[in-house]
C-alpha cells in the first residue's frame, strides 16, 4: 500500500535530489563569483555614469531649487490671470535670497531662455532690492509692477511656472530641432536653423554609404581569400590584417596625405589626364574624404566575418550545382550566396554600428561637411560645456546603436563574434 | 584560379573583372600605408614627395625626421610615448585578470544570466566611443580621477575587457573539461589546477585578448582627449593635435614606427592564433 516512492540517499543520509541542487547552486555562485569582479568594475565606471547621463540630461531642478516659495504658492495659480499678492509675494522673497547668495544672475539667463527681455526686466528688481528701496510692509505687488510694466503682463509669469517640474525634455527636443513654445506646444525651429537634423541625416547617410561600400568591396576579396589555396590566402590575408592592426590615426594620416591637393592619388589624375595640373580637385576636407577613408579604416571588420563564414562553405556546394546544369551565375546565386547571409548581416551591422559612432576621422578628413554627430557631442563637451545637451544628444545616439545592436544580437549573437 | 579551356568568353570576362577588382582592393587596402615609409624619410619640411625623392636622389632623403622625434627640443613624443607604454601595460594586465576571470565564470555551464551578462560586458565594444568617453569623464570626475593616469587606466580597463571576454570565451569552447575534472579526482587544488592545467592551455587566447587590449588602449584616442591633462598626453592624443595643427614630418616618422610596431603585434597575434588552434586540435 505504500505509494512513497523510495528517495535515494547519498552516503551522507541527504536526500540525493536536494544533495545534487545544493552542489547545482555552489556551481552556480562560483561561476557568478568569477564573473562579478568584472561586473561590478564595469557596473561602476561604466553602466552607472551611463545612466547617470540620462539624469542630467533631464535634469532642470535649478530654477525649482531657486524659487522654492514661488512654485509652492504658484500650485493654485491656474496661469489666466495677473498671479496674486501671494506669489508676487514669495517670489520677491525667493529673489531677495538669490540676491543675498548673488546667484541671481543664473536665474535672470535661465528664465532669459523661456521668455525674452525677462533678464531685463529682473536685473531692475535687483537694483531696487540692493538699494532697499522696496518696502515691505505696503503692496509688493503693486511695487513689482511699477518697476516694469512688464510684471503686469501674464505671459512672464507662466514662463516662470513653466520651469517649475524638476525634468525636461527641452534637450531632447533641442536635439531634434525643435522646442516647446510658450503654449507647451512641441514646435519645430526655423527651416534655416535646423542644424541638428541635416547632422542626424548626414551621420545616417555617411554610415549606411559606407556599409554598402564596404560590402561591395569586402564581398569579393573575403570569397577570393576563402577560396584561394591556404598558402595564398594567408599572404593575402595580411592586407586585411596589417591594416586592422594599425593605429587608426597612422590610417587617417596616410590619407590626409594621399588627398591632399598636391597629393598623390591627384598626381595620379593628372597623370592619366583626368584633370589638368592647375585644377586638381579638392578630396579632403569633404564628403569624399570621409568615404574613402572610412571605407579603408572598417573594410577590414566586414572582411573578417563574411571570411570566417566563408571559410566553413564546402566548394562542392556550388560544383553540385554547377554538375545540375546550373550556369556559374545562378549556381552563386541560388547556393553560395544564401550560404554566406549569416557573414553579409555581423559584417554589416559591425560595420554599421561602428561608422555611425566614427568621430577621429571625420573630424581630420571631413571639413566642414563631414562633421558626424558625434563631432557635435565633443563639441557641446568641451567647447560650449553644455553637458546636458551632450548627455541628451548621446543618448539618442546610443538608442539607435543599442537598436542595431540588438538586431544583432538577435541575427548573429554577441558570443559567435570572432576576431581576427 | 586558372580558368578551365571551356569556359565562355563572358565567364572569362567576368572571371578577369572579379580578379581586378579583388587586386583593387588589396590595392586599396595596404597602399596607404606604405605611403607613409618613404615619406618620413623626407628631407624637406613638406608632406609630398619632393623632385629629388621621385628621382631617388640620396640628398632627397633623411633621418632628420626621427632626430627630431627623439632629441628635437620641446618635443613632446618622448613623455608621450612612455605615457602610452605605461597605461596600455597597465590596462593590459588589468584586462587580462578581469576579462580571464569573467570569461571562466561565462564559460561554465551553470552561469545564471549568461545572454543579460555577456551583453553587458561586450557593451563597451559596442556603444560608440564617445558615449563611452562622455559616461567615463563624468564618473573619473566624480571620482577625483580626471587627468591622471590612473583614470586613463580604468577608461582603458572598460574598452579592453570585451576583446579578453571574447578570445578567451572562444578558446574555452574547445576546451575539454574532463582535464581539470581529471586534476581534481588526483586531489589538485582548484587554484593549482588553474595554474597547471587551464591556463597553460587558454594561455593562446589570454594573450591574443591581451594583444588587443593592449593595442585598444595603445592606440585609443577619443576617451583619452576628455580625461588626460597635460602631464597624460599619449601618442594618439599627440597624433590627433599635430593632425589638426602643424602637419609636420615628424609624425610620419611616429607613424613609421607606429606601422613597425603594428606589425610585430599582427605576427605574434598569427602565430598564437594557429598555435592555439594546434592546440584544440582544429585543423582547417
Amino acid at each position: 500500500m505504500s505509494s512513497e516512492t523510495q528517495k535515494i540517499l547519498t552516503t551522507d543520509g541527504v536526500p540525493l535530489e536536494v544533495s545534487l541542487k545544493k552542489a547545482e547552486k555552489r556551481n552556480k555562485i562560483k561561476a557568478f563569483l568569477l564573473v562579478a569582479p568584472l561586473l561590478l568594475f564595469l557596473l561602476i565606471t561604466y553602466i552607472f555614469p551611463i545612466a547617470e547621463m540620462f539624469t542630467r540630461s533631464i535634469d532642470d531642478r535649478m530654477v525649482t531649487n531657486m524659487l522654492p516659495k514661488t512654485f509652492k504658492s504658484m500650485e493654485k495659480w491656474d496661469g489666466k490671470e495677473l498671479p496674486s499678492e501671494e506669489i508676487f509675494k514669495s517670489f520677491y522673497e525667493d529673489y531677495k535670497v538669490l540676491v543675498e547668495k548673488k546667484e541671481h544672475g543664473k536665474l535672470g539667463q535661465r528664465l532669459n531662455k523661456e521668455k525674452n527681455g525677462f533678464n531685463s526686466i529682473l536685473k531692475r528688481l535687483f537694483r531696487k532690492i540692493s538699494r532697499n528701496k522696496i518696502d515691505e510692509s505696503a503692496s509688493i505687488k503693486e511695487q513689482i509692477i511699477g518697476i516694469h510694466r512688464h510684471y503686469s503682463n501674464v505671459d512672464y509669469w507662466r514662463a516662470i511656472k513653466r520651469t517649475a517640474p524638476p525634468y525636461t525634455m527641452n534637450k531632447y527636443l533641442k536635439g531634434m530641432d525643435m522646442f516647446l513654445n510658450e503654449d507647451g506646444n512641441i514646435t519645430q525651429v526655423e527651416e534655416d536653423r535646423r542644424i541638428h537634423r541635416i547632422l542626424w541625416l548626414r551621420t545616417l547617410e555617411i554610415a549606411l554609404f559606407v556599409t554598402i561600400f564596404c560590402f561591395l568591396m569586402g564581398y569579393p576579396i573575403a570569397h577570393l581569400l576563402a577560396t584561394l589555396p591556404m598558402k595564398y590566402s594567408n599572404l593575402l590575408m595580411i592586407c586585411v590584417l596589417l591594416p586592422f592592426w594599425t593605429s587608426l590615426l597612422v590610417r587617417t594620416a596616410s590619407w590626409m596625405i594621399l588627398l591632399q591637393q598636391q597629393g598623390l592619388v591627384n598626381d595620379f589624375f593628372v597623370l592619366i589626364g583626368l584633370v589638368s595640373d592647375d585644377n586638381r580637385p579638392e578630396m579632403m576636407y569633404n564628403k569624399v574624404g570621409t568615404y574613402v577613408a572610412m571605407t579603408q579604416i572598417l573594410l577590414p571588420f566586414m572582411v573578417l566575418p563574411l571570411y570566417s563564414v566563408m571559410k566553413t562553405i564546402s566548394p562542392s556546394l556550388v560544383r553540385a550545382g554547377k554538375s545540375l546544369g546550373g550556369t556559374p551565375f545562378t549556381a552563386f546565386w541560388k547556393i553560395y550566396f544564401p550560404l554566406t547571409i549569416p557573414g553579409i548581416g555581423a559584417g554589416c551591422l559591425l560595420v554599421f554600428i561602428l561608422a555611425i559612432g566614427y568621430y577621429i576621422t571625420p573630424a581630420l578628413v571631413g571639413g566642414a561637411s563631414g562633421t558626424l554627430i558625434s563631432n557635435q557631442i565633443a563639441y557641446h563637451m568641451k567647447t560650449t560645456l553644455d553637458w546636458s545637451f551632450a548627455s541628451a544628444m548621446g543618448l539618442m545616439l546610443l538608442t539607435g546603436v543599442m537598436v542595431v545592436y540588438w538586431i544583432y544580437n538577435k541575427l548573429v549573437g554577441v558570443d559567435n563574434i570572432k576576431l581576427g | 584560379m586558372a580558368l578551365p579551356k571551356y569556359t565562355e568568353t563572358r565567364y572569362r570576362i567576368w572571371h578577369y573583372f572579379y580578379i581586378s577588382l579583388c587586386t583593387f582592393v588589396f590595392f586599396f587596402l595596404i597602399a596607404p600605408l606604405f605611403v607613409i615609409f618613404p615619406l618620413s624619410f623626407n628631407a624637406e619640411e613638406f608632406l609630398v614627395f619632393s623632385e629629388g625623392m621621385k628621382k631617388l636622389d640620396p640628398d632627397a632623403f633623411s633621418l632628420r625626421w626621427y632626430e627630431e622625434m627623439i632629441y628635437g627640443t620641446k618635443n613632446p613624443w618622448g613623455l608621450a610615448a612612455k605615457n602610452s607604454f605605461i597605461i596600455a601595460i597597465f590596462a593590459t594586465i588589468g584586462s587580462i585578470i578581469l576579462g580571464t576571470l569573467a570569461a571562466l565564470g561565462l564559460s561554465s555551464r551553470h552561469m545564471p544570466y549568461k545572454g543579460i551578462i555577456m551583453a553587458t560586458l561586450i557593451s563597451p565594444m559596442i556603444v560608440p566611443l564617445i558615449i563611452s568617453g562622455v559616461a567615463i569623464f563624468f564618473f573619473m570626475a566624480k571620482a577625483g580621477l580626471a587627468a591622471t593616469h590612473t583614470g586613463i587606466i580604468f577608461a582603458h580597463i572598460v574598452l579592453g575587457t570585451p576583446f579578453v571576454v571574447i578570445t578567451v570565451t572562444a578558446t574555452l569552447s574547445g576546451f575539454d573539461h574532463s582535464v581539470t575534472r581529471a586534476a581534481s579526482s588526483l586531489g589538485s587544488h582548484p587554484v593549482n589546477t588553474f595554474m597547471k592545467i587551464t591556463l597553460p592551455l587558454i594561455l593562446p587566447g589570454v594573450i591574443s585578448g591581451g594583444l588587443f587590449a593592449f593595442v585598444t588602449s595603445f592606440d585609443e584616442v577619443v576617451v583619452v582627449l576628455f580625461l588626460a591633462g597635460l602631464d597624460n598626453t599619449t601618442i594618439p592624443v599627440q597624433m590627433w593635435t599635430g593632425l589638426r595643427e602643424q602637419l609636420s614630418p615628424t609624425i610620419l616618422a611616429v607613424a613609421t614606427c607606429l606601422i613597425v610596431l603594428s606589425t610585430l603585434i599582427l605576427v605574434t597575434a598569427e602565430l598564437l592564433r594557429r598555435r592555439s588552434e594546434r592546440l584544440r586540435g582544429i585543423n582547417r
